[in-house]
Formats: structure tokens, C-alpha cells, sequence
């Protein structure tokens, strides 16, 4: 077929072609559809003048609104900054040993703390700040490296165990795998989950005091200046189960947490301190 | 000729013998060694027909068995593809199906890609294949070029989905988004890709119409910018011709910004131009009136093609990317959303007058809801591209819902039409074996995906808008571990739709079993134009 002919249904030429069959209708672009075409097309050069929006040899134009997708942020975060700046200068300057839980500046750096923590921390510690196996829970009061306000607020900003901050809290458990014998870690592995009502005169006694006491001190209540955790409660960083007890005592953990004092700024340190201090166990 | 040949396949196999012992890397290993089974078998194949005669080829037939094997190949890999997808998704709500036994090859890392891949390249790509070559020949009135060239390009593709597929699992990967697989995979499917091309275009230029059919347009766009998007964006150095590593050669922003002028392209020309094509042969010869409007499909091709191009930077606003290329981008999409919504009209109004079968046909129902999804998915995009509806969506699951509308909707719909329309033909048959089989395919499809979307609507929005939350003074107000618990409900939901929608999939493969096979039809044959009616 090579004449256009008149569709019957709507009364439309052909264009004429034909291919397997198929027809074309020569019908006219919907108007609605033409004018909304050219609106937009409209539109989209007024936003490019508007907008930053065309490539020049070095740079592009900057547009007539003069807008910034980082300026906007920075706004943002500038407006943000300048209405909170009374409470953070009183933030820096709060005596953390005297830090009164019932005052607006508390409650501000608890409210900003919480913040930081959903942000920084609970990646590790949790969202609920609960912990999870090899990163502490930070809603008891059992503390590796003390719970007053200041050792908290020491450990965030210095880190633990971490090679960049001089000051981080610092201990290394020895590898006993590589001091006793098999056999005597298999004792040591009984004998530390009893401590609470041990049997001292076991040769698990003799070995934890020999071996242990010297930073986990004699009853095995730890001590929180060496970050040894208190072996006689029923907390348990790393389990204390079979399996679990013979790998730390033979290969020992290193616990590391970074130097937040070096990403964070020091408002956020304090109020990050602040906020662990009042989950419950600060003391 | 055949000695050439058969010297070349030795040759293949020996080089594919040394890289599946000396290869540097597990993945390339293994990929050596399925090179050397499929080199070393058509090698033994091609030895024992030496000298034998070749079948006579009627030059006046249209060449069908690769789309044969094309649908059935869709029909495969769309299983595959979708099985995948329902297992991630339930990977996603309940993490503990990444069994530790099958790590690290079935963890969601490196499954996500083996379902974008299987659905988008595999599912979709033969869909695309077995189409354009089935309606070039009849829109061109004639026979195929370049031979059993043809049967190059189907298995060599075959052969680049599995190559890309094992290498995901096996830990090969160049991690950029749908442009997953390494520099050699690349290089095969360039060279399966201009055979592609050449006998597409052969066919084009023999043709014995005077004009070029609309979706042979369609056809020909997406071939050539899918070839352009595939060579810059894969452009790498690789670490040692005998590992799978290599190295990109863009870095930064450069190259964010072309894995998204490629990735945005992907949907554009692979998932967009090359499904216009099949929409513009299917429609109308379905419902058997002519297309509405040849001007809008001049207007809209060329819209589509010269605005889609630029539409890439809207994947990468609040990023590294200056503001100029943002708001380009920006601005290309928005223009995009007429061209786009011009392919749904002229698909849409081509039923004029053959409305009532929307009723009674269920691959026009198909094809109609494959072009309302079409319509929705294009008007959502432009939208998302919006620099301020961006900073609410971008990085939730509102993208992974637009995506889906799109292909579930968009793409899914229009190849189960396709493969309900071809399968009878292909194989000569009456009519599919079953039309209820069809009915209950295409209500368990349509919920499926509106479980689906609905569900990464609510969850995109919900998580955007609980990343931005900030109180009075402008703390943040969730952790990210809360947004992730708060969205297990919508993800089981996604995995029930997921799982419907594959249902209705598996539905199809036993209706086109049982059609292929030689059943008779149970039904009244509604769906076919050419039975004439009692």
C-alpha cells in the first residue's frame, strides 16, 4: 500500500506506509501534549539562568539566584551553630567533676550527646547503647576504664588502645597460650567463671594468682586504672563460655576504640561523655 | 573458511587451557576453564560436520530459530533473575539466609548484582535480542543478514551472562553499578555487540520496504548508544592479562559522573529506547490498528535520544559533582518527562477503537499495563530528579521502588507479552495452551508489583524523612540502625510481592511448555487475530 487512506474508527489519514501490516494514523500532536513539551523547555532554560548551570572554558555560570548546594548546607549548619553558641561556650567551660544533672546545660549536652552517640557510636556500642560482643555496654555501671563523668569523657576523647592519641588509654593482657601449658589454661577456664564463690585452694586458684591477680587483683574485682574488667560479676565482654574463655586467656583481646578527641569537636566530646554518663551506670 | 575457523576454536582452547590453570585469580580460573569446555566442544562439533553439506536456507524464509532459542533463553534467565531477586530481598529482612555455609559466594553483595545483571542484561537483553530480529525482518520484509552470524551474537551473549554471572559469585567484580563485570567479559560482550549491530543494520539497509519501521528506530538507537555507554564507561587497564583485576581508568568524580552518564543510559536505551521498539510492534499488531500518531513517534524518538543523554548527573546531586552538571541534569530529566510520556500515549491511543479487548485479550492487558507503568515510572523519575525531592529520596528505598515499577511494570509486563505473542507463533501453534494460566499470570504480576512499590514507597519515605529528622535544636534524632529496624516490615512485604510476581512467571514457563509441546489449547484462542471467529 503506498496511498494514504482514511481509518474508518477515528477518520484519520495513513501516512501510507505499511509495514507487517501495521499502519501509521497522520494524526497531529496532542496540543496539551506540545504546550506542556515547551513549558518545560521553558522552564528548564529560565532554571539554567537561574541556576549554576552551563560549562565555560574555566568555571560555569554561577547562576542569577547565586546558589550553592554547599552554601546551602553551610547555612544551615551556621544558623544551627549561631542559635546553640550560648549553651556550647557554658559546655566548654562546665567543670565536668561538678557537672549538676539538673540544670539546662545538662540536659542540652545529654540532648546534643545523644545525637553524636546515634551518629559516631552505635555502629559498634549500638543504637540502644546496649553493646554487642567485644564492645562494651554502656548502661551498667561496670566500667573497663571508670565511670565518673571526667574517665568518660578521657576515653572518648583519647580512644583506647589506638596508635594515634598519646594519651589513649593503654594495656595489652599478655597471650598466655604463649606462657602456660594447655592443660593449666584448661584449669584457669573452670576456674574464672566460679571467682564469685571460688575455691581458692584449687590449682585454678594458685594459677589465677600467679598469673592473673597482678592486674585483675586477688579476688578478680579488676581494675579500672589498667582497663582489667572485674572477672567476678556476670559480665562478660567477650563471653564465658568454654570456647570463648580459652581463646582470651590463650590469645588474649585488644579491645581498641579511636581517639574521638581528633574527629569530634570538644562541645561534642563533652556532651557525648555527658550523655553515656546518664544512661545509668555513670558514677 | 571452516579450517580458519576450526584453527581459531584450537587456538581459544589452548590460551582457555593455560588461563584455567595459570589464571591469578579463582574467578579467572574458572572462567578460563568454561571457555575451554564451550571452545573445545564446538571445536569436536565443528570437526565431525567437516565437509558435510550445509542445510539449504530458503532465502525467502525468515530466520526464527534464534528468536526460538531468544524467547525461550528470556523465559530462563527470567526465573533465574527473579528467584534471585525474592532470595535478596529476604536476605534483606532477615539477614541470617546469608547462610554462613554458602559464604562468601551467596552473601547479598554479591548476589545483588547477580539479579541485576540476570533480570536487566539476561531476562531483558534476550527479550530485546529475540525481538529486534524478529521485527526487523518483518517490518524490513526480508531475511536476516550476515547468516548464522545470528547465532553468534545469542550464544555469545548467552556466554557474557554466564561469564559475568559465575564472576560475581566468585569475588570478580569492578564494582560499578550495572557495568559489573571485568575488563575481559567486557571485551567479549563488545564483540558480541558488533555482531549485533552488524546484522541489525544489514537487515535494515536490505530492506525491501521504503521506509524504516519506528521501532526499528527504537532498535537501532539502543544498539548503537548501548555499545558507546558500554566501551567508555568499562574503559580499564587490566592488572595482568592473566587475572580478572583491573584498574578504571576515570578516577573520582569523573569517574562517578560516567558510571552514571553509562548507568542512567542503561535505563534510558537498554530499558527504555530498545522496549519502544518492542512496543511499537507489539501494540499495534495486537490489537491490530494502526500506531496513533507517526508524527509524535519522529518528535518523541528524537527527544527521547537527544534528552536522555544528558539526564545522568541526577544520580549524583548533594555529592562531589559540581552544581552546574546537577542542575543539567536536572533540568534534562524534567524536559525528558513529555518525549517519555509521548511513547505511553502513542502506544495507549493506538487502542482506540479495540478498547473491549482489553477484556478479553491478556496480552493486550498486559501491554496496556506495561504502558500505565511505563507512564508512572517516567513521571516519577523527572520528579526524583528534582534537586529537593532528591534530598528526600536519594540513597532510600524510593529509588529501589522506582526502579522496580519500572522494570517489574514497565519491562516485565511488555516481554510476558511479548513471549505470550511469539511463543504460538514461533512454534506454530494456535494459541497459547492455556488463557487462564495467562489471567492468573497477570493478576498475581499486577499485585506483585503494587505489594512491591507500595512497599519501597513507605519504607523510602519513611527512612528519608528519619535520616533527616532533627529536633528543636538540631540534633539528629535517629541512628541509622533505627531507619534499617523500622523498614522490616515493608521488606517483608517487598519479598511476598517479589514472590508473587515470580509465582506468575513460573505459571508462564508451564503455560509455554505445555503450548511449546504440541497441547492442544483448553481454551478458546482470544488472544490470537489470525483465527478467525466461529
Amino acid at each position: 500500500m503506498d496511498e494514504p487512506r482514511v481509518d474508518e474508527l477515528t477518520g484519520r489519514p495513513t501516512m501510507g506506509h505499511e509495514f507487517d501490516g501495521i499502519e501509521e494514523l497522520n494524526t497531529p500532536m496532542p496540543r496539551w501534549w506540545l504546550w506542556t513539551f515547551y513549558l518545560t523547555i521553558i522552564w528548564g532554560i529560565g532554571y539554567t539562568i537561574a541556576f549554576p548551570a552551563w560549562p565555560m572554558i574555566s568555571g560555569a555560570t554561577a547562576g542569577l539566584l547565586g546558589h550553592s548546594t554547599r552554601g546551602e548546607v553551610s547555612a544551615d549548619i551556621a544558623a544551627h551553630e549561631a542559635s546553640n553558641a550560648a549553651l556550647v561556650a557554658e559546655l566548654n567551660a562546665a567543670d565536668l567533676a561538678t557537672f549538676d544533672p539538673l540544670t539546662d546545660l545538662h540536659r542540652y549536652a545529654v540532648a546534643r550527646g545523644s545525637s553524636v552517640f546515634r551518629a559516631q557510636c552505635s555502629q559498634c556500642h549500638g543504637a540502644g547503647a546496649a553493646g554487642a560482643v567485644g564492645y562494651p555496654n554502656l548502661l551498667d555501671n561496670d566500667w573497663l576504664w571508670g565511670g565518673t563523668l571526667e574517665d568518660i569523657a578521657h576515653s572518648v576523647r583519647h580512644g583506647i588502645r589506638n596508635e594515634t592519641d598519646f594519651d589513649a588509654r593503654y594495656s595489652v593482657m599478655p597471650a598466655f597460650g604463649d606462657i602456660l601449658e594447655p592443660a593449666d589454661i584448661e584449669k584457669l577456664v573452670d576456674f574464672v567463671p566460679t571467682l564469685a564463690d571460688a575455691d581458692w585452694d584449687s590449682a585454678g586458684g594458685d594459677l589465677f594468682t600467679e598469673n592473673c591477680a597482678a592486674c585483675h587483683g586477688d579476688q578478680g574485682l579488676g581494675d579500672s586504672s589498667l582497663g582489667a574488667p572485674n572477672l567476678a560479676d556476670a559480665i562478660w565482654l567477650y563471653g564465658s563460655d568454654h570456647d570463648s574463655l580459652t581463646a582470651t586467656i590463650s590469645n588474649a583481646r585488644f579491645g581498641v576504640m579511636p581517639a574521638w578527641g581528633q574527629r569530634l569537636n570538644e562541645e561534642d566530646v563533652r556532651a557525648v561523655s555527658a550523655y553515656v554518663h546518664s544512661l545509668g551506670g555513670g558514677e | 573458511m571452516d579450517v580458519a575457523k576450526l584453527v581459531a576454536l584450537g587456538l581459544i582452547t589452548l590460551i582457555a587451557a593455560y588461563a584455567s590453570d595459570q589464571g591469578l585469580d579463582i574467578a579467572f580460573r574458572v572462567h578460563g576453564f568454561i571457555v575451554l569446555v564451550v571452545a573445545a566442544g564446538l571445536f569436536i562439533h565443528m570437526l565431525r560436520r567437516l565437509g558435510e553439506p550445509k542445510p539449504a536456507i530458503v532465502a525467502t524464509d525468515y530466520n526464527d530459530g534464534p528468536v526460538r532459542a531468544g524467547v525461550i533463553a528470556t523465559a530462563f534467565w527470567g526465573i533465574v533473575g527473579l528467584a534471585v531477586g525474592v532470595l535478596i530481598a529476604f536476605q534483606l529482612a532477615f539477614p541470617a539466609l546469608n547462610f554462613d555455609w554458602a559464604q562468601p559466594f551467596a552473601n547479598f553483595g554479591r548476589l545483588r548484582p547477580l539479579h541485576t545483571s540476570a533480570v536487566i542484561f539476561a531476562f531483558g537483553g534476550n527479550a530485546l535480542i529475540a525481538s529486534s530480529i524478529y521485527i526487523v525482518q518483518r517490518t524490513s520484509r526480508t531475511r536476516l543478514f550476515g547468516g548464522n552470524l545470528v547465532w553468534f551474537v545469542f550464544w555469545g551473549y548467552q556466554l557474557f551472562i554466564v561469564l559475568a554471572a559465575t564472576g560475581y559469585l566468585l569475588g570478580a567484580t569492578q564494582s560499578k553499578e550495572y557495568a559489573e563485570p571485568e575488563w575481559y567479559v567486557d571485551i567479549w560482550l563488545t564483540l558480541v555487540w558488533v555482531a549485533y549491530l552488524v546484522i541489525f543494520l544489514g537487515t535494515i539497509i536490505k530492506r525491501k520496504e521504503r521506509h524504516i519501521y519506528v521501532a526499528n528506530w527504537f532498535f537501532l538507537a539502543f544498539i548503537v548508544t548501548v555499545a558507546m555507554l558500554h566501551v567508555v564507561n568499562n574503559l580499564a587497564v587490566p592488572v595482568s592479562i592473566w587475572g580478572s583485576k583491573s584498574v578504571q581508568l576515570f578516577s573520582g568524580v569523573q569517574d562517578a559522573m560516567t558510571q552514571w552518564w553509562y548507568g542512567h543510559n542503561a535505563v534510558g536505551f537498554f530499558l527504555t529506547a530498545g522496549f519502544l521498539g518492542m512496543m511499537y510492534y507489539y501494540v499495534p499488531k495486537q490489537a491490530n490498528r494502526p500506531v496513533y500518531s507517526y508524527k509524535l513517534s519522529i518528535v518523541h524518538f528524537w527527544a527521547l535520544i537527544f534528552l536522555y543523554i544528558w539526564a545522568g548527573p541526577h544520580h549524583l546531586h548533594y555529592t562531589a559533582l559540581p552544581d552546574w552538571a546537577s542542575t543539567l541534569g536536572m533540568v534534562f530529566s524534567v524536559i525528558l518527562w513529555m518525549p517519555s510520556w509521548a511513547g505511553m500515549m502513542n502506544g495507549l491511543m493506538t487502542l482506540n477503537g479495540s478498547w473491549d479487548k482489553i477484556r478479553t485479550d491478556p496480552i493486550i492487558r498486559f501491554l496496556v499495563a506495561s504502558l500505565a507503568f511505563y507512564g508512572m515510572s517516567t513521571f516519577e523519575g523527572p520528579m526524583m530528579s528534582i534537586r529537593a525531592v532528591n534530598s528526600l529520596s536519594h540513597y532510600t528505598d524510593w529509588t529501589v521502588g522506582h526502579v522496580h515499577s519500572g522494570a517489574l511494570g514497565w519491562n516485565g509486563m511488555i516481554i510476558f507479552a511479548m513471549i505470550y505473542f511469539l511463543t504460538p507463533r514461533l512454534w506454530n501453534r494456535g494459541a497459547m495452551y492455556s488463557t487462564a494460566a495467562m489471567n492468573w499470570h497477570f493478576w498475581l504480576a499486577m499485585i506483585g508489583i503494587v505489594l512491591y512499590a507500595a512497599s519501597m514507597w513507605v519504607s523510602g519515605i519513611m527512612e528519608g524523612l528519619m535520616w533527616r529528622e532533627v529536633d528543636d535544636q538540631g540534633f539528629l534524632v535517629n541512628s541509622f540502625a533505627d531507619t534499617v529496624s523500622a523498614k522490616f516490615p515493608m521488606y517483608v512485604v517487598r519479598g511476598l510481592g517479589g514472590t508473587l510476581y515470580l509465582g506468575g512467571a513460573c505459571i508462564m514457563v508451564w503455560n509455554m511448555w505445555k503450548t511449546i509441546r504440541g497441547h492442544a489449547p483448553v481454551t478458546q484462542p482470544v488472544s490470537q487475530m489470525t483465527i478467525p471467529a466461529e
